[in-house]
């Protein structure tokens, strides 16, 4: 059921079936609305969930995430722990005024940058991955 | 009228226009709001950098810089490593899972009416916490502008809060991305010009900049003046409880991004996981690089313009527009404020709109009336009411705040809070089968009350009869909401939110069954 919303409804609408439903319908809820409960099965997912190559996927991407995290989070956090209670240490000057303290600060910026961009790297591999069990998963079920 | 003035308002009119141009022709746009599910990488990447760099990042940092040096640029720090957590552990799997606001994330496996109630009352006080900042900044700012009219900062807060809830009331959804994407390109010409106006100062030498630096005259709180070196760390964070506290804003900072409802929003925009992420690296960029360029803005602030002039001149706040004046004059200055005015206008609409969306969608249709609007356009009715009442709140706040709270420090507050109470919950929901509703409701409470009391035992508020001596709450609060989390799901079970994880866990992981980009 189409519904067309009021003039004074100021969210655009965008005419697809898919949409944020305009705020103020009436007729039935857009799918991405829906509880999983309300979810037309699209998937078997516990098929799905036990799959080798899914657990495969989740391994490799734990494999990267987990280490990953877990760097940045010391690493951050070395900065103001170090600030707080290795004052000298952080105050000690490498140029002109220049102190440790500012350089580690800049190498965060680096730091995020660097991680950022193997992620990237390695997400192109995930991707591949997700992709495979995917197409398998439809051949499968046609 | 001065120059300045009408400077002002002209480019805020140019803004204005350019915005409603661009919304009215770009069909991309109209696709934003989730259809599309459209918006390419860098564009979305762009409006994530709008929608993030607030009043607290252009006013604030340069603020907290210009009066403490070193210590203000861990906010810089701190507010870009944050998209790590973003990037690598909520984007994707929220990408996948299809859903809209940050309440239909948990409602997706766990009982609905609860949890959207609770996700709704921390969006909305997270979003008035960050608002309020807006308001001190924007009232500063104006009022600096009006100065010679005897408008106050008061009347300054009340005219700018009505201006811009009215703006985004009737501009809608629409308005607002444009007046992010073209806010985030004009916030990083001003900085990139600014920076690139103090290095001419100090006739492009690097040296001579940092050697300022280095000795920086100002009038300290005994009314004595005294040389520091604005390099070294520790102006603002002191002993004993500065290092507890330097950590404790640093957990808010990087745990906060990934629990503020507005930005989370952003990531239901792109086609697919991938864009989401590649998104994410886009903004990091643009934002990153702001936030280096803030060494400049606040530093420059120090040295060419001084803390005292800026605490007689508007205060810690007005530290970037004051630079800009003393560097080029009251038609820079001007352009400028334009800017940073524009920068929180982009910011209260993204905010005004996803909690009021959130308080009409989820609290007053899904959980008062169970799905069901009684009458045709209420839910619009309800958001809109709830737009001026967030607004309304936010203006009072903010008079009673006065002027001098740094929007820095203000918007770190909203972080805790959005750290301490979404962000546990988001996270268990997404990789803990066990995870059950009175987990969530428990980590939103426990999350949202003890960061909201530790800031009212503070000495922000109590000042020297501070119960809690930290300013920032995060250390205790942060850890609070995830074991409020842990506890409530131990003490319950709900195996029908168990079954559901399969299904969660790998549409979050392949993108199976996620919504997909429309055509139009």
């Amino acid at each position: 059921m189409v519904h067309e919303p009021p003039s004074s409804d100021p969210t655009p609408d965008t005419g697809a079936a898919t949409d944020v439903a305009p705020l103020g319908r009436s007729g039935a809820k857009p799918a991405h609305e829906r509880t999983a409960d309300e979810d037309i099965d699209v998937a078997d997912w516990e098929r799905v969930a036990a799959l080798a190559e899914f657990k495969a996927l989740l391994a490799a991407k734990r494999k990267f995430i987990v280490p990953a995290t877990i760097f940045f989070i010391v690493y951050y956090f070395a900065l103001p722990a170090l600030v707080g209670y290795a004052p000298r240490l952080m105050a000690a000057k490498v140029a002109g005024v220049i102190n440790v303290a500012y350089l580690f600060a800049l190498s965060q910026f680096l730091v995020a940058w660097v991680i950022a961009a193997l992620y990237v790297r390695a997400a192109a591999r995930f991707d591949t991955m997700a992709r495979r069990i995917v197409e398998n998963f439809k051949a499968r079920t046609r | 009228m001065s120059p300045a003035l009408g400077m002002f308002l002209g480019f805020i009119a140019i803004t204005l226009w350019i915005t409603w141009w661009a919304a009215r022709r770009n069909t991309g746009s109209s696709a934003y709001f989730a259809a599309g599910r459209s918006l390419a990488a860098w564009q979305n990447g762009v409006a994530v950098s709008g929608d993030y760099m607030s009043a607290a990042s252009f006013l604030g940092i340069a603020g907290i810089i210009a009066f403490q040096g070193y210590d203000g640029f861990m906010y810089s720090v701190g507010w870009l490593v944050a998209y790590l957590t973003v990037l690598l552990i909520v984007a994707e799997p929220l990408r996948n899972a299809g859903k809209y606001t940050m309440a239909d994330v948990l409602a997706y496996r766990l009982s609905p009416r609860p949890v959207r109630a609770m996700g709704a009352l921390s969006t909305l006080t997270v979003s008035t916490f960050y608002m309020i900042a807006q308001m001190v900044g924007a009232g500063a700012l104006v009022s600096l502008l009006l100065k010679d009219t005897g408008i106050g900062y008061e009347t300054a807060v009340v005219g700018i809060g009505v201006l811009m809830i009215v703006y985004v009331v009737f501009g809608g959804m629409l308005a607002t991305t444009w007046v992010q994407i073209v806010k985030a390109i004009l916030l990083m010409a001003g900085t990139v010009l600014l920076s690139v106006l103090v290095l001419a100062h100090y006739g492009f030498d690097l040296g001579a900049f940092f050697d300022a630096i280095g000795q920086v005259t100002y009038t300290n709180a005994q009314g004595e003046r005294v040389t520091q070196d604005f390099m070294t760390p520790g102006l603002r964070y002191t002993p004993p409880y500065g290092a507890l506290d330097l950590i404790s804003l640093g957990m808010a900072l990087i745990f906060g991004t990934a629990g503020l409802p507005h930005i989370l929003v952003r990531f239901y925009t792109v086609p697919d996981a991938r864009t989401a992420r590649k998104s994410v690296v886009w903004a990091m960029l643009i934002i990153g690089s702001f936030y280096i360029l803030t060494t400049f803005l606040g530093f420059g602030a120090a040295t060419i313009v001084g803390r005292d002039f800026i605490a007689a001149n508007g205060g810690t706040n007005m530290s970037a527009p004051l630079l800009a004046q003393a560097l080029a004059g009251d038609l820079f200055f001007a352009f400028i404020s334009a800017i940073a005015f524009a920068t929180i206008l982009a910011v209260v609409a993204g905010l005004t709109i996803s909690a009021s969306t959130s308080f009409a969608h989820d609290f007053w249709t899904n959980v008062l009336h169970r799905g069901r609007e009684r009458r045709e356009g209420e839910e619009v009715r309800v958001a809109r009411v709830t737009a001026f009442f967030v607004g309304a709140i936010s203006i009072g706040i903010a008079i009673v705040l006065g002027p001098s709270a740094n929007v820095a420090f203000l918007v770190a507050l909203a972080f805790a809070v959005a750290a301490s109470a979404n962000l546990p919950v988001i996270v268990l929901s997404l990789f803990w089968k066990r995870f059950t509703t009175a987990g969530a409701v428990c980590g939103l409470g426990t999350g949202l009350v003890s960061s909201l009391v530790l800031i009212l035992l503070s000495p922000s508020i109590l000042r020297a009869d501070a119960v809690f001596p930290l300013e920032n709450p995060g250390i205790v609060s942060i850890p609070l909401g995830f074991l409020g989390a842990a506890v409530g799901t131990w003490l319950t079970r709900e195996p029908a939110a168990e079954r559901k994880f399969a299904e969660l866990s790998v549409r979050a992981n392949t993108g199976l069954g996620a919504e997909r980009a429309t055509t139009h």
